[in-house]
């Protein structure tokens, strides 16, 4: 029972050695935190590289070929955080809680795993909880700044209410079907009145968590003030392990209710699209204005969901990988910039190119791929997302999103052209970010570029799923 | 190896070339040795294809290879060859060639302009060489968003606005794009993205009827179809030289294209019931552009409009729906292509010289520079269609083959689009007065200098170009109207 749960069990070890790591690296040796957990990392995720189907806990558990297969994405993910999250550590004021910040990091994965394999709404919310509580501290890191403080205490109370909102609808399943397990649920679900209140309730919880509109409003300011390593791990670990779990429940249990899902699902993705978008022209502080993307980008995820089948769960784990390299190196790039410049608004790039040529690259590359912009592999999974949702018809709403890309691309552009075309008397100087940085940045770079080119890792997703 | 992935290589090793290049002399060994080797390439492709056509091969598309990419998707790298094909290949391939020596002195960051620039240029030699949509359509994109960068960063004037709507409206065709290659897609039975395969099979009559306008404005947005031609002018006249040249020359042929072998070869009977409406708005785009081009006073936005009128004209042959009609498309993209690029390099030649494009502010450059200002008579007679040149082969081709078509909607858009014509004219000889004759005023203009070696070289191989077109139709002629016959057996069948 226990090599079922592997990951978990190895997860959970890199906690610990991380405890004690602590321990042992106290200043002036900090800098070996860093390291020490990237190497955990590496180690777990080389551990658990091959995908199983394993059930534990008399059903409790069951983890299947693709969430094994997403566990090791989001590792990978964790890893690229804890990469380019080094330098932001080295800070006078937060170098002491750097060991903290690797340990609470762990924790969440761990909460996000036990979502990603639950068989039970119990285990579900379980892990859900343990994935969300710590992730306020993560967001309150910067407890200087008292955006930090805010974006902390927004995101502690929005997460409650969604977890009371979502705790309600699970009692409310419980309370039509008599049992919490996936396996005997599908059968009893129908679709009767309380049963649609109950997934409306239960999704309106998942939707705070994926930030999707109208539940969006705390990402935001959320995002402006977590540390840049944070916000990046809240808008690819976080919202993909979400994506992903919403995506399985609905495979698993909700297979009567189509129809009732697929017209909410509708709803929130133009929404969701087309408001995010819409906000995020104007905005001009970067982080909040990869908020805004991010909805934006759920709301393409969703578009999976609302395919269905195994087609759609291996576009939508296609989907999150292509997104996770792409996100994580504008975060990167925008944590390292307000590293040596302070600054995180879209005037500090101008004229980004002339002094920081490769930090401006591969940041330009990035958000083509956000963009859809072929070869880079945005493309490819934008297009296995609309082709999901227009397989089964709902080619009004892939047509909606697909006149999106359009607004998108403008405001992806607005960055673009501040680093390239905008003239800048004082640009940012020139400067050397941290060997880990540049690692991070050159394997999302790898990503974003081989990723759509080599069909081989949409082949593996389309097996498995 | 297949000789048409080599298209795409070359310009990938260019790139990889032009990233390690340290210094000026070898960024230009570069981009020289290159696109020689691609129009050498293109040239022992048409050769190779003539021959094989001879030899008595029959088959729709020569050369043809094919690799699985996307299984779940039926997505393949297929490529192919047909006389349509291959010569814009060929179009493409001198293009290419003479905008690197257009582009020879320009500053700054020279290395990352022509990476853009032969990015651009993959993406045009990958679409012409696709047979699969989906792969079409990547390379389609491909060639779009580097003009973003070249023309916000090496263009002038409103470059930042100019650059922002053409990427922006051209986004917005491919948005149009993709939804109706998805429809074809799941139409034709969701069992093959490839455009030879799909045309075997009938797409459902209420599929035709959505999708046909969905990817017919799609391309047609590229092609410069009214009321979606508003980018062009402004693109056009931000761009920098080279960049003008393969986007007037080259890019907007990828519309034309893109409307004949993806809306109307695999849609034909969503053609006959759209075809009229489109009809009106292609007359329109050539009627409409040409008198726009009349009032216009910056050299390039004549030019751009002229372009605006002259695409039009391809879309206009298209819809027409006769094989004559629809060879002389075909011709009149190849002719345009060649006369655009010419002008463009000539404006830009002289506007890096005067400073200034205003034909009120020009006179008498005859006497100044007499070489580019014969360069500028040449062009301007190929474009208003005097025999011996390539625009009045494909006019009367595609005025020809349009009165061909009986029916009386038709003929009477034939005639509104035959005052083209003589509005080019018009246009064509007004700026030739004003701007080469007459004496010049200006007394820093008298300083100016004629053209420099490279400067001479691209005019000398575009007037070859399109005299040769000219002179000697025959061979092209035969080549596009061959492979144009499948194309449009299948729009006459159904």
């Amino acid at each position: 029972m226990l090599i079922a749960i592997q990951a978990e069990i190895t997860l959970t070890a890199a906690l610990v050695l991380m405890l004690v790591a602590d321990l042992i690296f106290k200043e002036p040796n900090h800098k070996y935190l860093q390291a020490s957990a990237v190497i955990l990392m590496l180690i777990h995720t080389a551990l658990n590289i091959v995908p199983t189907d394993t059930e534990a806990f008399g059903g409790m558990y069951h983890s299947s070929m693709i969430s094994s297969v997403m566990k090791t994405i989001l590792s990978t993910g964790t890893l690229l955080v804890f990469m380019q999250a080094g330098q932001w550590l080295e800070r006078e004021d937060t170098r002491h809680k750097a060991g903290e910040f690797y340990i609470i990091t762990l924790s969440t994965l761990l909460g996000m795993y036990f979502m990603m394999s639950a068989g039970s709404f119990i285990l579900f919310y379980v892990g859900l909880e343990l994935a969300s509580i710590p992730m306020a501290c993560l967001v309150t890191m910067d407890k200087k700044r008292h955006e930090s403080a805010e974006a902390g205490a927004k995101f502690i109370l929005n997460s409650m209410f969604s977890s009371g909102l979502m705790l309600y609808g699970m009692s409310l399943i419980y309370g039509t079907c008599g049992t919490t397990y996936f396996e005997d649920i599908t059968a009893a679900l129908t679709g009767t009145p309380l049963q649609i209140m109950a997934t409306v309730f239960f999704f309106a919880g998942l939707g705070f968590k994926l930030s999707l509109v109208p539940f969006h409003m705390w990402t935001p300011d959320t995002y402006q003030g977590a540390p840049a390593p944070v916000s990046g791990y809240l808008s690819v670990i976080s919202k993909g392990a979400a994506a992903f779990t919403l995506m399985s429940i609905i495979l698993k249990i909700f297979g009567n209710m189509t129809a009732q899902w697929n017209l909410l699902l509708s709803i929130v993705i133009v929404a969701t699209i087309t408001v995010a978008n819409l906000f995020a022209i104007k905005q001009t502080n970067l982080k909040r204005f990869m908020a805004y993307s991010s909805i934006s980008q759920a709301g393409y995820i969703m578009l999976a969901v609302l395919g269905g089948g195994a087609m759609g769960m291996s576009s939508l784990v296609y989907y999150i990988t292509v997104y996770i390299a792409a996100n994580l190196a504008i975060f990167a790039v925008i944590g390292t910039v307000e590293q040596y410049s302070g600054r995180v608004d879209r005037d500090a790039y101008n004229g980004l190119y002339k002094t920081n040529p490769k930090l401006a690259l591969v940041m330009t590359l990035a958000l083509f791929s956000l963009a859809g912009i072929p070869p880079f592999a945005g493309f490819f999974s934008k297009f296995f997302v609309f082709a999901s949702a227009f397989r089964e018809g709902h080619w009004i709403v892939v047509f909606i999103a697909l006149i999106n890309t359009i607004i998108s691309l403008y405001y992806y552009l607005l960055i673009v052209k501040a680093m390239y075309i905008t003239p800048n008397d004082s640009p940012v100087s020139t400067f050397r970010s941290p060997a880990f940085t540049r690692a991070c940045l050159l394997v999302c770079l790898a990503g974003i570029i081989l990723l759509g080119l080599c069909s081989g890792v949409y082949q593996l997703f389309t097996d498995l799923a | 190896m297949n000789i048409l992935s080599i298209f795409v290589l070359i310009p990938l090793l260019m790139m990889l070339g032009l990233w390690i290049s340290r210094n000026l002399n070898q960024i230009r060994t570069v981009m020289v040795t290159g696109s020689t080797m691609l129009l050498a390439l293109s040239i022992y492709l048409a050769a190779a294809y003539i021959s094989m056509r001879n030899a008595g091969a029959d088959a729709e598309m020569l050369f043809t290879d094919s690799i699985s990419w996307y299984a779940p998707l039926d997505i393949c790298y297929s490529v192919g060859v047909d006389g349509i094909s291959v010569v814009m290949l060929l179009l493409s391939s001198i293009i290419v060639f003479t905008g690197t020596f257009a582009s020879w002195k320009l500053q700054p960051l020279t290395k990352e302009y022509f990476l853009w620039y032969t990015l651009l240029s993959l993406g045009v030699f990958g679409f012409f060489i696709s047979n699969d949509m989906f792969t079409m359509f990547m390379f389609y994109e491909v060639a779009l968003i580097p003009m973003y960068l070249l023309i916000g960063v090496w263009g002038s004037g409103k470059k930042e606005y100019a650059a922002m709507k053409l990427t922006l409206m051209l986004m917005g065709g491919s948005a149009f794009l993709l939804i109706g290659i998805l429809g074809i897609y799941y139409g034709a039975g969701a069992e093959t993205m490839n455009i030879l395969e799909i045309a075997q099979k009938h797409i459902p009559l209420e599929i035709q009827k959505i999708f046909f306008p969905v990817v017919f404005l799609g391309f047609g947005v590229l092609g410069a179809l009214f009321p979606f031609h508003t980018w062009s002018p402004d693109g056009h006249a931000s761009a920098p030289t080279a960049v003008s040249m393969l986007h007037a020359g080259v890019l907007m042929k990828l519309g034309g294209y893109g409307c004949f072998r993806i809306a109307m070869y695999l849609m034909p009977e969503g053609a006959q019931i759209w075809g009229d409406l489109f009809l009106i708005l292609t007359t329109i785009s050539v009627v409409y552009g040409a008198l726009s081009a009349v009032v216009q006073t910056d050299l390039k936005y004549i030019n751009a409009y002229s372009s605006v009128s002259h695409c039009g004209l391809v879309l206009f042959a298209l819809l027409m729906m006769t094989k004559v009609s629809a060879t002389g498309a075909i011709l009149q993209m190849l002719s345009h292509g060649l006369m655009t690029a010419m002008f463009f390099a000539l404006i830009g030649m002289i506007y890096c010289r005067t400073h200034t494009r205003d034909i009120r502010e020009l006179r008498g450059l005859m006497k100044i520079m007499p070489f580019l200002a014969v360069g500028y008579i040449i062009a301007g007679l190929a474009n208003l269609g005097l025999p011996g040149f390539s625009g009045f082969v494909a006019e009367m081709t595609v005025f020809t083959g349009s009165f061909q078509n009986a029916d009386l909607f038709h003929r009477i858009c034939t005639i509104i689009a035959t005052t083209s014509i003589v509005v080019t004219a018009v246009y064509i000889l007004r700026v030739v007065g004003k701007i080469l004759y007459g004496t010049c005023t200006n007394e820093e203009h008298l300083k100016l200098t004629d053209a420099t070696w490279e400067e001479r070289f691209t005019i000398i191989c575009l007037v070859i170009a399109i005299a040769g077109l000219g002179l000697a139709p025959y061979w092209v002629n035969d080549l596009i109207s061959n492979s144009v016959e499948p194309i449009i057996s299948q729009l006459a069948v159904k």
